[in-house]
């Protein structure tokens, strides 16, 4: 007999709070702002009701500061911005990357530049999600393309974010924030939760750079020294060692790039032989299939690969599947942005298409005239 | 015989990092005489949070207990993120005039305004010390700096003022020069609930003194020369004094803290 899962009819801005819920999230801050202000309001209301916090913090850099605090006192933190905000907790990321503390920011993508359109989609925030921040650091970015796909995603990010003592990045966009979908909430969600160390050892290095070190309880007596500034295992500053600075940094990099394997994470709809690729995230995978099925319909090759991660891409995946196509297309609601890997790994072959303004989405129409434009060519 | 404040620090770190003469020296010793005298045998149960600057280092990396090491201006949010996760620990925020009432002053007032249950300590030596000596909003008018070499044309912030009329439980303000009165105060706010806040004017040796010709101690006794009671202001009239530091304990009241209110709108 199948197991029949719960059926509930929600926006990805709802199914992302209850994402976080399901994977233990008990302490969130934010700040206003549209679009994402309807997922606070439900965390509001229903993280005192699940023992958790919720507070609201006087700005977006409270708010990304409150959580890491929070975080390093025991909490599962989350927060959800958009635009402008995402912007101003730049800096508060690259402390939590520094620190080594798990949290969760869900941008809810709006149009920009600046306040732009403020209530209308786009996809402008990828780079600014992978490169936001000062100096060299990485973190993982996140796309869901449907309100179920908010859902798993989510719980991903929360255990990602644990396993590999991380800050991890959604991107959602007005549209899939916005949109109302009936979905069937999966039973069976696995949820990471956090090492913890009661004793005095090093909690800022470790010998297998992908494994990152276990997190140190507060008030436990063992004299934790957490800080922004290059420091050794132990926590101490060494703002001057060249050897400390570059293994600190290196082993960030090498917990989140040495696991790639089980970070990026894609789908693929198509045949065996492809002509026509699109690679494709967030809202924009939808028109994407469509036009897939509407060009296979009409005797082309065409599939479709959706990145539910953006960062970090995995090259060698990238390359497998964009080199027996003869054309790949970009689609995405900004001026171009994923398509700069994509360039790196697929050439002169790869096309973007660009839609921006008015939070129109891209339409499937739209993408096969296109193909048809680009194959004339 | 060792130092009987030595057992607060990590003996590691010291000599500490701070210059010849820093005020910075006897904040420390008045706040582990604090500790000392209200019964703390250790700093287990505290963590202490400090952003960017010469005063964000008195607890990271000196003191031996649990601290965290920030961004400039935001030692208070965090500080407020661990408390609402752990209000069993003492949270206590140290920091620098620029740090907690330049870059971080919206913090500051929202923090005294939700009465959150952590103490700020601010140490206020009118510059951006470990920049060069830069104007900072606590700098004196007409004070030279080196981005005000005409002169300080801003007037300065009354940071204590502004905090007592934002919130919080408890208001101090002293000099180093007053050692038993921080001593006080220590005492009385690390106990308290909700929002606690004491400034201590100390010297900057290395960046103001030396411009005004001064010794360590000549500047030492000058902040106290330069001082006034705030009960004594009160009787003048607090805008009829300028160019003053209204010293003393600006408030000292029982409203209920952050943590208590969250327990009451919850019930």
């Amino acid at each position: 007999m199948i197991k029949t899962a719960k059926k509930v009819f929600w926006t990805g801005n709802i199914a992302a709070a209850e994402a976080a819920l399901r994977a233990g999230c008990n302490f969130y801050a934010g700040y206003p702002i549209t679009p994402s202000s309807d997922l606070m309001e439900y965390m509001a209301r229903e993280l005192p009701k699940r023992g958790g916090t919720f507070i609201q913090g006087e700005d977006e850099i409270a708010s990304i500061n409150m959580l890491i605090g929070a975080s390093i006192a025991g909490a599962k933190a989350m927060t959800a911005t958009s635009g402008p905000g995402f912007s101003l907790m730049q800096e508060g990321i690259g402390l939590a990357i520094m620190l080594e503390v798990p949290l969760i920011i869900i941008d809810v993508m709006r149009l920009g530049p600046s306040t732009g359109q403020a209530t209308k989609s786009g996809q402008g925030d990828l780079m600014q999600s992978r490169w936001g921040r000062h100096g060299d650091q990485v973190l993982v970015v996140y796309a869901p393309s449907t309100v179920k796909d908010t859902y798993i995603t989510v719980i991903d990010a929360f255990n990602t974010a644990e396993m590999l003592r991380t800050p991890v990045v959604v991107l959602l966009d007005e549209l899939i924030g916005h949109l109302w979908e009936v979905i069937d909430i999966p039973e069976d969600t696995k949820i990471v939760n956090r090492r913890w160390t009661d004793t005095q050892e090093s909690f800022f290095d470790s010998e297998d750079f992908k494994i990152p070190p276990p997190m140190p309880r507060l008030g436990e007596g063992i004299n934790v020294l957490y800080t922004g500034s290059t420091h050794d295992g132990y926590g101490y500053r060494k703002t001057q060692d060249p050897k400390v600075h570059d293994r600190l940094v290196r082993r960030i990099h090498m917990k989140i790039y040495g696991n790639i394997d089980k970070i990026f994470q894609y789908e693929y709809t198509g045949g065996d032989s492809v002509d026509i690729l699109f690679i494709s995230y967030g809202s924009m995978a939808r028109p994407s299939l469509e036009a897939v099925y509407k060009l296979n319909s009409n005797n082309f090759k065409a599939s479709l690969l959706r990145l539910r991660t953006l960062w970090p891409l995995n090259y060698n995946i990238l390359k497998e599947y964009t080199r027996n196509a003869s054309i790949i297309i970009v689609p995405e609601m900004n001026m171009g942005q994923l398509i700069l890997d994509i360039k790196a790994v697929g050439g002169d072959k790869v096309y973007g298409f660009n839609k921006i303004g008015g939070g129109v989405p891209i339409y499937p129409s739209e993408l096969v005239n296109y193909v048809y434009k680009v194959y004339r060519r | 015989m060792t130092h009987p404040y030595l057992r607060y620090l990590r003996s590691e770190t010291i000599p500490t990092v701070f210059c010849p003469g820093c005020g910075i020296g006897i904040i420390m010793k008045a706040f582990f005489n604090a500790l000392d005298e209200t019964g703390y045998k250790d700093m287990k149960k505290f963590v202490f949070v400090s952003g960017i600057g010469c005063s964000a280092w008195i607890p990271s990396p000196h003191f031996k207990a649990d601290s965290i090491h920030t961004l400039h201006g935001r030692a208070i949010p965090v500080a407020t993120g661990v408390k609402l996760v752990r209000p069993d620990l003492n949270v206590i925020v140290f920091g620098g005039d620029g740090d907690i009432a330049g870059i971080g002053g919206n913090h500051l007032l929202h923090a005294a305004r939700r009465n959150i249950d952590i103490l700020v300590i601010m140490v206020n030596n009118e510059v951006y010390g470990m920049t060069g000596g830069q104007v900072a909003p606590t700098t004196p008018l007409g004070m030279k700096t080196t981005t005000t070499p005409y002169g300080n044309p801003e007037p300065p912030l009354d940071v204590c003022n502004v905090v007592a009329a934002a919130g919080g439980n408890y208001v101090a303000r002293w000099t180093v020069g007053h050692y038993d009165q921080l001593v006080r105060s220590f005492k009385d706010a690390i106990n308290k609930k909700g929002f606690r806040f004491i400034e201590v004017l100390s010297p900057c040796t290395s960046r103001v003194s030396y411009r005004m010709g001064l010794t360590p101690a000549e500047h030492i006794k000058k902040l106290i020369k330069n001082s006034i009671y705030i009960e004594k202001a009160r009787k003048i009239g607090i805008e009829n004094i300028k160019g003053r530091y209204i010293i003393g304990v600006f408030k000292d009241i029982e409203n209920p803290s952050y943590l208590d209110m969250i327990k009451e709108v919850s019930k």
